[in-house]
């Protein structure tokens, strides 16, 4: 397959596009941007809807509505305006409606910084709505693994009927490099996914009170609410199965480096540098965020690894907890952080490890 | 003998209505399912039902339904409609939901003249939280949250719902109808039908607004609520047709 | 063997274009790792625009490093705001009918064009950019040069007027670039 040279943001929305995916609705912000234009040059060519929202609000339901009636759907903004969309977010989680969203992420808190940053991990995995819901998070580093991640995440979305994130940033949705595109889905497969949803979805049934579609972003009675929170909690623990990280020569190393996104790139590079110097390092970065690759951490050869380096674009530290939850206590955890604006800088990754390297 | 009258079978048999006596959320549902039965759409109808007590008949009308956030009705019918072009496509909205929480959607919705249906239902109170005041709440009228009535000065007016989107140039039927009176219900049955006709000939945008009463917040009973509507209502929110396109 | 390329100059001289075109060649017609990288302010117009290239054989970090081993100046203000980020050994490519005087730095190779004048003298000053491509592209040789032209022949197609001009910016480039190899 050829490559072609594409922006971040533009190939998750043709990733989208290829997915099935045949609604979208967003609301301008930067640095998503390229996301809805996207969108609206290439609905019109594959007959799918794009529509601009009066608000992050208005779209994220605009998508509620799309998906609740069996369309793949889609929305896209960056953190603040993320926010905003998680009363939507919740209500289709609640309503076990799937949907893909994603979060090209900036500087915070408040309106923060227009430029990249990785500042909202813990809305992302903790917290994205009311109502301690979870959803699958995953997290590219690169423009390629942003679109094959958008492409499975409608199947992910689908087979959970749950929301799914992507969570980018800035440098992801802005940069360009080569990708190879995955196949486009013919009209007769998305009509056969939108029609395997007729049972459910809200788009008229025979008068017949067990046959309508009720879709219930809530429970009148107390003891159905609980059912269906065990059913999602069930859902949740599934997803152990769908657990992906990169583990980078850890075997041996005395340095480890955590981290994910953009600044896993960076701390691979410095992997490379330190190696090429006879420093032992190396790189674990979950791609699925949440659930979180714990296990990938007791690869790690305790005996000789001197501290686990924690790397991330952002102050205080968020990505940190779900590293010390994994690393249990087995060895000192180390960060190197920045909260954002300018990308994570090599240099301040390297003097990090060397000073661990010195004691 | 012949039978003139049958209970409309888009209600469930075996449920029971949630809501208090006098209240005319009975009503307007029960004549927005035979609108759908009439005119032979109930196979095609998907309602999104507002937050508050407009939620209430959820759990026994027998066509398909879902619950918008506080306000998003109308966003999210428009991501329905534009999917889903064939479904019938309609909205059941609080004055709390559709004209305060929701107001950017419902007159975004309008601007854009969705092909979509609203019923707002107009009582000038929050019923479901307890009577606190509404953007439609009168003047002197006391809630739960103005105790000394609702002050100009402090909290506006009234507002108009018809009247501020009769501003846009995109809606296609803007009517106001009460449900106070026998030939009120008539006429507020014909708007609803009207306005579902409107949505198959891709009219686009059609707002039912109908004046109600909540005699539980209110503090009246049934009866003197049908006088409130005609002595306080009717005057500040007066019937009839405000667009026709 | 990895390349940092920063090129940096005022919005409207189609700095973002240069970088595009190298980068999208890099990616058409090899199979090195490629990376282009805006840099992204909150203003519309003005001030400086720049964007990062990094061109490598492995992966690639981050889209713009700390340290460039190329560096493209394409007006004044950009040379003092950049200067700095070039390293000891590095190449100075500058737009010599702007940027002017001492560099303040002796420790970097300096390669110079005058593009804007040349880009006037051709009938458009739109080109200045393309002729800087042909510059670079000929002094490093990063790569081939006939498959950067046909990505600038791709991304014009539609407008086929623009090519004999382009054709001719891109080839001074190259003579120029390639004339000042040591």
């Amino acid at each position: 397959m050829a490559r072609v040279f594409m922006k971040g943001c533009e190939a998750i929305a043709e990733a989208a596009v290829r997915a099935g995916c045949r609604f979208f609705a967003g609301y301008p912000i930067t640095p998503q941007n390229e996301i809805p234009e996207y969108f609206s040059r290439r609905m019109p060519e594959v007959g799918g809807v794009f529509v601009q929202g009066e608000s992050e609000v208005a779209s994220v339901n605009m998508v509620y509505g799309a998906a609740s009636a069996g369309t793949r759907s889609m929305t896209s903004s960056s953190s603040p305006g993320i926010a905003l969309k998680s009363e939507g977010i919740s209500y289709c989680a609640s309503a076990r409606i799937p949907m893909v969203y994603a979060n090209i992420s900036r500087g915070g808190p408040g309106v923060g910084s227009i430029q990249p940053a990785q500042m909202d991990y813990f809305q992302a995995t903790r917290a994205s709505g009311n109502g301690g819901f979870q959803m699958m998070v995953l997290a590219p580093s690169t423009v390629q693994e942003a679109v094959d991640l958008t492409y499975a995440a409608f199947d992910y979305a689908d087979r959970d009927r749950n929301p799914v994130l992507l969570l980018a940033d800035g440098v992801i949705g802005t940069m360009m490099e080569p990708v190879v595109l995955p196949e486009m889905k013919s009209d007769a497969e998305i009509a056969a996914i939108k029609a395997s949803k007729q049972p459910w979805a809200c788009t008229g049934h025979k008068l017949d009170c067990a046959h309508r579609a009720w879709i219930q972003p809530g429970q009148w009675s107390t003891a159905v609410q609980q059912e269906k929170n065990e059913e999602a909690a069930a859902l949740y623990l599934s997803w152990e199965k769908d657990v992906q990280a990169e583990e980078y020569l850890v075997e041996d190393a005395e340095v480890v480096i955590a981290a994910y996104g953009i600044s896993a790139r960076i701390g691979k590079s410095a992997v490379n540098q330190l190696r090429a110097q006879g420093v032992r390092a190396g790189l674990i970065r979950p791609i699925t965020v949440h659930p979180f690759p714990y296990a990938a951490f007791d690869h790690i050869d305790y005996s000789r690894c001197k501290a686990v380096l924690d790397v991330e674009m952002s102050i205080p530290a968020q990505f940190v907890d779900d590293v010390a939850a994994a690393v249990k206590d087995r060895c000192p955890i180390r960060t190197c952080l920045c909260s954002g604006g300018n990308i994570m800088s090599r240099e301040a990754v390297l003097a990090a490890v060397k000073s661990i390297m010195e004691g | 003998m012949e039978k003139i009258y049958t209970r409309t079978k888009t209600i469930q048999e075996d449920k029971v209505s949630g809501f208090c006596p006098g209240c005319m959320h009975s009503t307007v549902i029960k004549l927005i399912g035979e609108a759908l039965e009439e005119m032979n759409l109930v196979e095609k109808a998907a309602c999104v039902l507002g937050i508050g007590c407009c939620g209430l008949h959820m759990d026994y009308i027998a066509y398909d339904n879902t619950t918008a956030p506080h306000g998003r009705a109308c966003a999210v019918a428009t991501g329905m409609k534009r999917s889903n072009p064939d479904t019938l496509v309609f909205t059941y909205q609080g004055d709390g939901d559709f004209a305060s929480i929701g107001l950017g959607e419902s007159i975004s919705a309008a601007n854009r003249g969705e092909n979509i249906t609203v019923i707002f239902i107009n009582n000038g109170i929050y019923g479901m939280t307890g009577g606190q005041m509404a953007p439609t709440t009168l003047i002197g009228m006391k809630a739960s949250t103005a105790p000394k009535g609702r002050i100009a000065g402090e909290h506006g007016y009234p507002m108009h719902m018809c009247e501020i989107l009769n501003q846009l140039t995109a809606p296609a039927y803007l009517v106001r109808t009460s449900c106070n009176t026998p030939a009120n219900v008539n006429k507020t049955k014909a708007a609803i039908k009207k306005a579902f006709q409107n949505q198959l000939d891709g009219k686009g945008f059609s707002m039912v607004e109908i004046v109600t009463s909540c005699p539980t917040n209110w503090g009246l009973d049934p009866l003197a609520s049908l006088d409130f509507i005609e002595q306080k209502m009717l005057p500040e929110f007066p019937l009839g047709v405000i667009r026709d396109r | 063997m990895e390349t940092n390329l920063c090129v940096a100059g005022f919005g409207g001289q189609g700095v973002m274009t240069l970088g595009k075109f190298l980068a999208d060649a890099t990616c058409n017609s090899t199979d090195k790792k490629v990376t282009f990288f805006p840099s992204y302010g909150a203003e519309q117009r003005g001030g400086t625009a720049n964007c990062f290239v990094v061109i490598s054989d492995d992966d690639i970090g981050a889209p713009l490093g700390d340290v460039m081993d190329d560096l493209i100046v394409m007006n004044g203000p950009s040379m003092n705001k950049f200067l700095h980020t070039l390293k000891p050994g590095g190449t100075l490519f500058i737009n010599s009918s702007i940027v002017s005087g001492q560099i303040g730095r002796t420790d970097v190779k300096l390669v110079k064009a005058p593009v804007t004048e040349l880009a006037l003298e051709m009938g458009s000053a739109k080109v200045l950019n393309v002729i800087m491509l042909g510059v670079y592209v000929g002094y490093t040789e990063v790569i081939a040069p006939d498959v950067v032209w046909e990505t600038i022949e791709h991304k014009l197609a539609s407008k086929p007027k623009l090519l004999p001009l382009n054709k001719q910016a891109f080839e001074k480039g190259l003579e120029l670039g390639r004339a000042q190899r040591g």
